[in-house]
C-alpha cells in the first residue's frame, strides 16, 4: 500500500470519530496510565501491559465506530442469542472459581460470557424497539422485560448478583428512555422494595456479609470489612489536596487491596486529594454528558436508544465502583472505568464509545 | 406513512427528550451524593483517616535486649549468651501443622522429644505466637531449611541468642536458669508494672540469681519505628530507640572452689554452703544432686521434667536453701557459749557424764552417743567429744525460752537474707510456738533433746553456714551474699555491692576463745574430727553432728535396695578456718551420710584446702576455659 492510500483510509477511519469525545478519553486514559504506574508499585511491566491494552482498545473502538449503525442493530439478535446459549454453557459446564460459576472454559482459554451480555442485551433491546417504533405497546414492554429477565436470571445464580444487577440495570435504561409508563415503573419500586426482605432470604452468605460489612466495617476488620478499611483511610488520608504521585502511603505500602484494579479509585484520591476527585468527576461527567448529547441528536430510534443507555451504563459503572470503594455500596466486582487496569472491561467500554461516535458520525446516512 | 404513526413518532421523540432530562437529572443527583461522601472523607474526617493511615504504616517494633553475663569472683563465665538459630513454627499460618512437621522431618532430624516439647509449647502459646521447634540448628540444617522454605509455610529460621550454662549440673541451684514467659510469669509483670521492658522478649529468670537478679540481668528493650506495608513487612526505619543490654553480675562464687566441694561429695547427696565471715560473701553452694539448667532454658521436655521431678534424689530441691534437717551437735558450740554468756556454766566447771541423763523424779535415761560415758567433762572437753549428757543438763538448766533467744542471735529460725528466693526459715522452737502450732505445752523432756540440737530443730545448711560465720568474726551477721558486683553493660563500671550487716553482737571475747579453742581441739588428735584435720598447716576450728533420719519426706516412689542407706544419719560439720583469723566459714551436710567426723569434715578439708592453700585433691575436673560458651 501506498502512503496516500493509508492517508486516505486514516482520513476514512477518522470521519467516523467524535473529535470532543475522544480528546476526553484520551485525558481520562492518559491519567489512568498515571495512576495504574503508581498503583502497581512503578511497576514497568503492569504499565506496558496497560498501554497494549488501551492501543488494543483504542483499535477496537476505531473499527467499532465504522460500523454503520444498521448493521450494529443487526448485530443484536444473534449477539443476545449466543450470549445466552454461553451463559446456558456457563450453568450447565462453567468453571468454579472462587466459589461461583461465571467462566466458561473452552479449552485454549476461558471466557465470562456476562461481558458480553453487558453489550448485547441493550443491542438487542434498542433492535427490538427499533422495529415497533411508532406502534410500542405495553406488550412489548412485557415481551423486553423477558428479554432482560432471562440472562439476569442466568446470571444471578451464578452467583453474581453485582454484574445482574448491572446488567438489568442496562436494560431497564432502555426501557425507560423508550417511555416505559412512570405508573409502571412506580409499580416496579413499590414491588421491589416490598420484595427486599424475600431477596435477602435468598442472598448467599458470602453477599448477606458484603452488604453487613457496609454498614458495620469493623465488624469483620480483617475480612470482608478490610477492603472498605483501608481503603475509605486512602480516600479521607487524601484529604483536599492529596499526598502526591507516587506518595500515597496507603498504596505503595500496600495496604490499598486490589489496587491497579476494583480498587484503583481510593489510590487516585490518596494522591491526589479531592481536587483531584472533583476534575474526575467533572471529565467523567463532560463524557457523559456528550453521551447524552448524541443521544438527543440521535436520528433513530436505535440510535438514541442506545446512545442513551451506553451513557447512562457508563456513568452507573462510575457511581458503583466510586460508591463501592469509599463505602457507601457493598463490594462488588466492578472497575472503575477507563482508569482501572484490564483488558477485557477496557474493550468492553470502547466498544460502548465506539457505538457512541459511529452513531454520531453516520447521523446524516441513516434517514428515517 | 400514516398520519396515526407520524403523530406517534413525534409523541414518542417527546418523551424520550423527557426521559433524557430525566436522566441527566439521575447523573446529577448521584453524582452529588458521591460528592457529598467525598467531602466528608476528604475534608471533614481528613484529620481522623489521616491519623488511621499514620498509624497503619508506623508500627513499633520492639527489640530485645541482650542478657546480662554471669561471672564467678575470677571472671569464669557462668551464664552467658550465644547466637544461633532455631525453627520456629507460627502455628496459625501453618495450615495442615501435622503435614508441616512431616515435611520438616524429612528435611532434618526431629526427634520425639522436639515433638513432646513443641506440643507443650504450643498448648502454653496462642495460636499466633511463633512456637520454637528445634533450637541450635547446625548450618547444614538451616540451609536445607533455608532452600526449603517455598514449601513450609509457617516456618521460619530464626537468629536468636540463646542462654547457656557452661558449669552444667553443679551451679543449677544457684544460677538457675531463665525459661519461656508463661501466663503467671505475664501477670505477674502486668501487675509491677514492669510488661512493657518485656515486649518482644520471650524469657525471664525462673528460678536461682537469673531470678533474683532480673531485672538487672534483664536491660531495657528497645524499640524501632518501622514503616511497614500491610503484610508488616519492615520497609524501613524510621526512629530507633537502641536496646540497653543487661548488666553483668560478679559472684563471690569461687567456681574452682565450687568443683572442689563438689567433688569432694563424691556420690553424696546433701548440701554445702562456705561464706567469707569478713563480709557475707558466698564462696561455694553445693546443692547434690543437681540438675542441667540448659534442659529448662527453651522447655524442659515432659519425659526429661517427670524423670527429675520423681527422682527419689529430688534434684530439683535446693538443699542449701530449702534442706530442713536438725542440725544435731552443730548446736553445741553456740549452746556452749550461751551457757558462758548467760553465767551458768564457767570454763571449768564439770559434770560426772555416766553415759546417760535422766530428768530428777523420772527413770527416762537421755542416752549419750558414748554407752559407757565421758567421764568427768568440762565445757572444753563437752566441744571436742561431743559429750551429749552435758548438753543433756544444760539445756535443762537454760530452759527453751532462753535457749530460743540464744540461738536467734545467731539468725537461727530466720530466714539469712541469702540473695535467692524461697529461702527455708527452718524453725527454731519454742514454748510460744509450740502453743500455737501444736496448741500443746512444752515438755521438759523436748528441752532435754534440743540441747543436742533435735527434736523440733531445723536449720538449713545456709542457716548453719552464716551463723558458723557469725561465730568466726565474733559477733557480725553478714547477709550471705552470691553477688559481689555489678558490671555496668554501657560504662564497664564495676560496682560492688558492699557488705550488708544485719546485726552486730557483743559476746565476752574470752568466752568466744575458749569456744573456738575447743572447736580447734575437735580436730586435733583426741577430737571427734581428728583425722579430718590431721596434718593441716592451719588451724581448722569445727564441729560435727549427726542428725537422726526420722522418714524420707519427699520420694513418692520407694526403692527397696535403696532403703537402708537412706535411712542412715544425715552427716554434719561446721567450721571456719584459719581460727585465729577466719576466712571461709561453712556448714556442710551429707545425707545418710552416717557421721560427721566420717563424711561431712573430710569434704570441709577439701574446701579448706584449696581455699587457704589451693591445694586440689586428685581427680577434681580441670575446668575448660568457659570463654567460647557455643556448643
Amino acid at each position: 500500500m501506498n502512503q496516500p492510500a493509508i492517508k486516505r483510509l486514516l482520513a476514512e477511519a477518522s470521519r467516523h470519530l467524535d473529535g470532543m469525545l475522544l480528546a476526553l478519553l484520551i485525558v481520562l486514559l492518559g491519567v489512568s496510565v498515571a495512576v495504574v504506574f503508581s498503583a502497581s508499585g512503578q511497576s514497568g511491566a503492569r504499565l506496558a501491559g496497560h498501554l497494549t491494552n488501551i492501543a488494543a482498545a483504542m483499535a477496537v473502538l476505531i473499527v467499532v465506530a465504522n460500523v454503520p449503525p444498521h448493521i450494529l442493530a443487526k448485530l443484536g439478535p444473534p449477539l443476545y442469542v449466543l450470549g445466552l446459549v454461553l451463559l446456558l454453557g456457563v450453568a450447565l459446564f462453567g468453571e468454579i472459581r472462587n466459589g461461583s460459576r461465571r467462566w466458561l472454559p473452552l479449552g485454549f482459554t476461558s471466557i465470562q460470557p456476562s461481558e458480553l451480555m453487558k453489550i448485547a442485551l441493550p443491542l438487542m433491546l434498542a433492535w427490538y424497539f427499533q422495529q415497533r417504533e411508532a406502534t410500542l405497546r405495553l406488550r412489548h414492554f412485557g415481551m423486553a422485560a423477558v428479554l432482560i429477565a432471562l440472562p439476569f436470571l442466568l446470571i444471578l445464580r451464578q452467583p453474581d448478583l453485582g454484574t445482574s444487577l448491572l446488567i438489568a440495570a442496562s436494560g431497564f435504561y432502555i426501557l425507560f428512555l423508550a417511555g416505559l409508563s412512570w405508573k409502571i415503573i412506580a409499580g416496579l419500586g413499590v414491588a421491589g422494595g416490598l420484595s427486599l426482605p424475600i431477596a435477602w432470604n435468598l442472598l448467599h452468605d458470602y453477599q448477606r456479609q458484603r452488604v453487613l460489612t457496609l454498614f458495620d466495617p469493623m465488624s469483620d476488620p480483617l475480612g470482608a470489612g478490610y477492603h472498605i478499611i483501608q481503603s475509605t483511610i486512602a480516600i479521607g488520608s487524601g484529604g483536599a489536596f492529596g499526598k502526591g504521585w507516587l506518595s500515597g502511603t496507603q498504596n505503595q505500602l500496600d495496604f490499598v487491596p486490589e489496587r491497579t484494579t476494583d480498587f484503583i479509585f481510593a489510590v487516585f484520591s490518596e494522591e491526589f486529594g479531592l481536587l483531584g476527585v472533583i476534575l474526575l468527576l467533572l471529565l467523567y461527567l463532560a463524557i457523559v454528558a456528550r453521551g447524552l448529547r448524541i443521544a438527543d441528536q440521535a436520528p433513530s430510534m436505535f440510535a438514541r436508544l442506545m446512545a442513551g443507555a451506553i451513557s447512562l451504563n457508563f456513568f452507573t459503572y462510575i457511581f458503583v465502583n466510586i460508591g463501592m470503594v469509599s463505602g457507601i455500596l457493598p463490594v462488588v466486582g466492578v472497575p472503575l472505568p477507563l482508569m482501572s487496569y484490564g483488558g477485557t472491561a477496557l474493550v468492553t467500554l470502547m466498544i460502548g464509545f465506539g457505538m457512541l461516535m459511529s452513531l454520531a458520525t453516520h447521523r446524516k446516512l441513516l434517514k428515517t | 406513512m400514516p398520519s396515526s404513526v407520524i403523530k406517534n413518532l413525534h409523541l414518542e421523540l417527546a418523551r424520550y427528550r423527557n426521559r433524557l432530562k430525566v436522566g441527566v437529572g439521575f447523573v446529577l443527583a448521584l453524582t452529588l451524593i458521591l460528592a457529598a461522601r467525598l467531602v466528608y472523607l476528604q475534608l471533614v474526617k481528613h484529620e481522623h483517616y489521616q491519623h488511621l493511615a499514620e498509624s497503619n504504616r508506623i508500627t513499633l517494633v520492639p527489640s530485645v535486649p541482650n542478657r546480662g553475663v554471669i561471672y564467678d569472683r575470677n571472671g569464669r563465665i557462668l551464664a552467658d549468651n550465644f547466637s544461633g538459630y532455631t525453627l520456629e513454627i507460627t502455628v496459625a499460618r501453618a495450615g495442615d501443622l501435622d503435614a508441616l512437621l512431616r515435611q520438616i522431618g524429612e528435611l532434618i532430624e526431629i526427634t520425639p522429644r522436639h515433638l513432646r516439647q513443641f506440643k507443650r509449647l504450643r498448648e502454653e502459646s496462642h495460636e499466633f505466637e511463633t512456637v520454637p521447634l528445634k533450637n541450635r540448628l547446625t548450618d547444614v540444617e538451616v540451609a536445607i531449611l533455608a532452600s526449603n522454605r517455598y514449601r513450609l509455610p509457617g516456618a521460619e529460621v530464626k537468629a536468636r541468642l540463646f542462654r547457656n550454662y557452661p558449669a552444667g549440673e553443679g551451679l543449677s541451684h544457684v544460677i538457675g536458669y531463665i525459661g519461656r514467659i508463661n501466663d503467671r510469669d505475664l501477670k505477674s509483670l502486668r501487675e509491677t508494672g514492669k510488661i512493657a521492658g518485656y515486649k518482644g522478649g520471650t524469657h525471664i529468670g525462673k528460678v536461682g540469681i537469673e531470678q533474683y537478679y532480673e531485672d538487672i540481668l534483664h536491660g531495657r528493650t528497645g524499640f524501632e519505628q518501622m514503616e511497614t506495608d500491610s503484610a508488616g513487612r519492615a520497609v524501613r526505619i524510621l526512629s530507633q530507640t537502641p536496646p540497653i543490654a543487661g548488666h553483668d553480675l560478679i559472684l563471690n562464687l569461687d567456681m574452682e572452689l565450687q568443683r572442689v566441694a563438689e567433688f569432694a561429695f563424691g556420690d553424696y547427696r546433701g548440701g554445702l554452703v562456705a561464706i567469707d565471715p569478713n563480709n557475707g560473701g558466698v564462696l561455694a553452694m553445693v546443692s547434690k544432686p543437681g540438675f542441667d539448667p540448659n534442659l529448662f532454658v527453651e522447655g524442659i521436655d515432659p519425659a526429661a521434667w517427670k524423670e527429675l521431678n520423681e527422682s527419689i534424689d529430688t534434684p530439683m530441691v535446693n538443699r542449701p536453701l530449702r534442706g530442713i534437717y536438725p542440725p544435731g551437735s552443730t548446736i553445741k558450740p553456740f549452746l556452749a557459749l550461751g551457757a558462758l554468756e548467760l553465767g551458768l556454766r564457767k570454763p571449768s566447771d564439770t559434770i560426772a557424764d555416766p553415759g546417760y541423763f535422766s530428768l530428777p523424779g523420772s527413770s527416762h535415761r537421755y542416752r549419750d552417743w558414748k554407752k559407757e560415758g565421758h567421764g568427768v567433762v568440762d565445757l572444753h572437753d563437752s566441744i571436742v567429744h561431743s559429750c551429749d549428757t552435758y548438753y543433756y543438763r544444760l539445756a535443762v538448766e537454760m530452759g527453751v525460752e532462753r535457749m530460743h533467744d540464744f540461738l536467734a542471735r545467731f539468725g537461727l529460725g530466720s530466714k539469712s537474707g541469702v540473695d535467692l528466693q524461697n529461702e527455708s526459715s527452718g524453725l527454731l522452737p519454742s514454748k510460744e510456738w509450740k502453743q500455737r502450732r501444736w496448741k500443746q505445752p512444752w515438755y521438759l523432756g523436748e528441752t532435754v533433746i534440743a540441747g543436742i540440737g533435735q527434736g523440733y530443730h531445723l536449720a538449713t545448711p545456709m542457716q548453719l553456714a552464716a551463723a558458723t560465720a557469725m561465730l568466726a568474726n565474733g559477733g557480725t551477721f553478714y547477709r550471705p551474699r552470691l553477688v559481689k558486683a555489678i558490671r555496668h553493660s554501657e560504662t564497664r563500671e564495676e560496682r560492688a555491692i558492699p557488705p550488708e550487716v544485719a546485726w552486730k553482737d557483743r559476746f565476752d571475747p574470752a568466752h568466744l576463745a575458749h569456744v573456738r579453742q575447743a572447736m580447734v581441739d575437735v580436730l586435733k588428735p583426741g577430737g571427734t574430727a581428728a583425722r579430718a584435720g590431721a596434718d593441716a598447716p592451719y588451724d581448722i576450728a569445727g564441729k560435727t553432728g549427726t542428725a537422726q533420719v526420722v522418714g524420707i519426706r519427699q520420694g513418692a516412689k520407694y526403692d527397696a535396695s535403696k532403703l537402708a542407706e537412706r535411712h542412715r544419719d544425715h552427716a554434719l560439720f561446721v567450721a571456719f578456718a584459719p581460727a585465729e583469723a577466719p576466712r571461709i566459714a561453712l556448714a556442710v551436710l551429707v545425707e545418710n551420710g552416717g557421721s560427721g567426723s566420717g563424711t561431712a569434715a573430710p569434704i570441709a578439708r577439701a574446701v579448706f584446702d584449696y581455699y587457704l592453700s589451693g591445694k586440689k585433691p586428685e581427680g577434681v575436673p580441670i575446668l575448660e576455659d568457659y570463654e567460647s560458651a557455643g556448643d
